[in-house]
């Protein structure tokens, strides 16, 4: 079975994020870059089929700047076997990645793709649903368990009510929630074999997609601040507070 | 043309997210049509029809919706988009799973967790967290777009929609069989639409801790939330998790405890109208933005809370 993951360079976690004073969008110069947590779930969970014997081979998908080649050689570290780097310097929105992906998909013909649920950066939610859309596949998002069968997997997803299990028919696409599993850390020997794996790099043109972005952003603006408060003392003062102050109990 | 509005029910029960999609919707044109897809829901069709601003309520019913897969959903939302300006969906699980596949489909490119309705056109989203704001306009011929539903007031009563059936048949599951639900069963109301929240992190300790948060949610009808951290940490199920990721909620008080406040956690909660913080260290962020902070044992302090509001 080969596997598919798609990964994304984004501004790390850890990073507080501020919006450039020309309101164009948020400052990325000399900012710690990392391949988005809910990818790295999803490199994770391709590797641990591979490690059950589930999987043979696991391809690692990545659009952008060429410094997403870093983010390839995280995914190579953990366990990834080899990359397709689409290169470009142009925004891409989630329906031209859906596109991308799709075209690279009628070509490698992987019988799994795992997406991240969404990326931390833009917060759309859409890639892996376009994608499953777009394929005519069928798509277990926000999963948090996976058990790949013969030629068909049961996926359980995270809901606002609680949880739902669905019954996939391969090819599927899988998008990741957070409690599927914990990333692993790459050992430094997995870090030095990365470098040697090879990344197949593309461009846009190669795949014939229209990649021009549908949503133009007019403006980035800094949220309204949230003032702090005050600090009580005692729980009585906190009760007198919230009721004839706030006046919300 | 009119907004469509995509209802989102559970056993046979309109959702309250559907009402603040429909005031959302009210933003984007002049009418709003709601449609109701599933299997046996003339009782969710009725609720819909009732709702003050809806003019028209569009019912598909089959066997193959009863379960509202996005696969069997997409189609029936692409069959009707051309006769609507927007199509709208509470940004729920249901919404972002259904809605980004009808937009591909569609050719369109969705506009995701919309805050704000500048024009027909025109729309805040927030990014990065909510750390950012930005404004992006479509220029797809149909809009599809999830809305943040705590940015907008719920649509009210009153309404006498005229209800009309349309052929929801014949859609492929595409190899998607729906097995099983395991939904929490609470007495207390939905975090999403709650006016109180107590919520727990991980300085909770365990899962048996958060009794003593339910007593207190109890006292004031309030829902219990969590941090990611006591999701991670096995405390309490992902229904609970507040956040970035999580659910965004708003209400009109929300009580973290023992919550350090990380931004992915503040992402979901900081548009709260008052904020109370219960935790021991007293340099935690959570502190910066809480209206009333109160530094000590959450142990002491919340049983100590929940005696003195039932005063």
């Amino acid at each position: 079975m080969k596997v598919l993951v798609a990964v994304k360079r984004v501004i790390d976690y850890n990073v507080k994020v501020r919006v450039k004073s020309d309101k164009t969008g948020v400052e990325t110069a000399n900012v710690k870059m990392s391949m988005n947590p809910f990818d790295e779930i999803a490199v994770e969970e391709a590797v641990r089929l591979k490690e059950a014997g589930k999987a043979d081979e696991i391809v690692a998908v990545s659009m952008g700047v060429t410094q997403c080649q870093e983010t390839l050689r995280t995914a190579f570290a953990m366990g990834a076997d080899r990359g397709i780097h689409v290169l470009t310097d142009a925004e891409l929105q989630p329906l031209a990645v859906a596109k991308l992906l799709k075209a690279i998909i009628d070509e490698e013909k992987p019988d799994l793709v795992i997406l991240g649920k969404q990326a931390i950066d833009d917060d759309s939610n859409q890639t892996g649903q376009m994608l499953a859309g777009l394929l005519g596949w069928p798509q277990g998002t926000f999963a948090s368990k996976l058990d790949v069968g013969d030629g068909s997997l049961q996926v359980t997803r995270e809901i606002d009510g609680g949880l739902e299990t669905e019954k996939l028919t391969m090819p599927a696409i899988i998008t990741t929630d957070l409690r599927l599993n914990e990333p692993r850390y790459a050992s430094l020997p997995n870090i030095m074999k990365a470098k040697r794996k090879p990344i197949d790099q593309k461009a846009p043109e190669d795949y014939g997609v229209d990649i021009a972005p549908r949503l133009k952003t007019l403006k980035v603006t800094e949220p309204p601040k949230r003032e702090g408060g005050v600090k009580v003392g005692s729980v009585d003062e906190l009760v007198e507070k919230l009721r004839n102050e706030a006046g919300v109990i | 043309m009119p907004v469509l509005v995509i209802a989102e029910h559970e056993a046979g029960e309109l959702k309250s997210a559907t009402l603040n999609t429909v005031t959302a919707a009210k933003a984007m044109g002049d009418e709003v049509h709601v449609l109701v897809a599933g299997k046996g829901c003339s009782g969710v069709a009725d609720a819909a029809k009732a709702v003050d601003g809806v003019a028209k309520v569009l019912v598909a019913e089959d066997d193959a919706l009863e379960n509202q897969l996005a696969e069997t959903f997409a189609p029936l939302i692409v069959k009707l988009a051309s006769d609507y300006s927007h199509v709208v969906v509470p940004a729920t699980t249901f919404g972002k799973n259904v809605l980004p596949r009808a937009a591909a489909l569609l050719d369109v490119q969705q506009i995701s967790d919309v805050m704000a309705v500048e024009s027909p056109d025109t729309f805040v989203r927030p990014i990065y967290a909510g750390n950012a704001l930005a404004t992006v306009q479509s220029s797809d011929s149909v809009k599809l777009i999830t809305v943040r539903t705590t940015a907008f007031p719920a649509a009210g009563s009153g309404g006498n929609a005229a209800v009309e059936t349309v052929d929801g048949a014949g859609a492929s599951a595409e190899g998607a069989e729906f097995v099983g639900r395991e939904l929490s069963r609470s007495e207390r109301p939905e975090l999403t639409s709650a006016r109180v929240i107590v919520s727990g992190g991980r300085g909770m300790g365990s899962g048996e801790n958060f009794s003593i948060l339910e007593a207190l949610a109890d006292k004031l009808g309030a829902a219990v939330g969590a941090s990611r951290a006591a999701v991670d940490a096995g405390f309490v199920p992902n229904d609970y998790q507040v956040g970035q990721t999580g659910k965004v909620v708003a209400p009109e008080l929300y009580i973290a405890v023992g919550i350090s406040g990380a931004i992915q956690h503040l992402a979901g909660m900081k548009d709260s109208k008052v904020i109370v913080a219960i935790n021991k260290d007293e340099e935690a962020p959570i502190f910066q933005i809480a209206d009333y902070g109160l530094v000590g044992d959450l142990f002491k302090i919340v049983p100590e809370l929940t005696d003195a509001i039932g005063k």
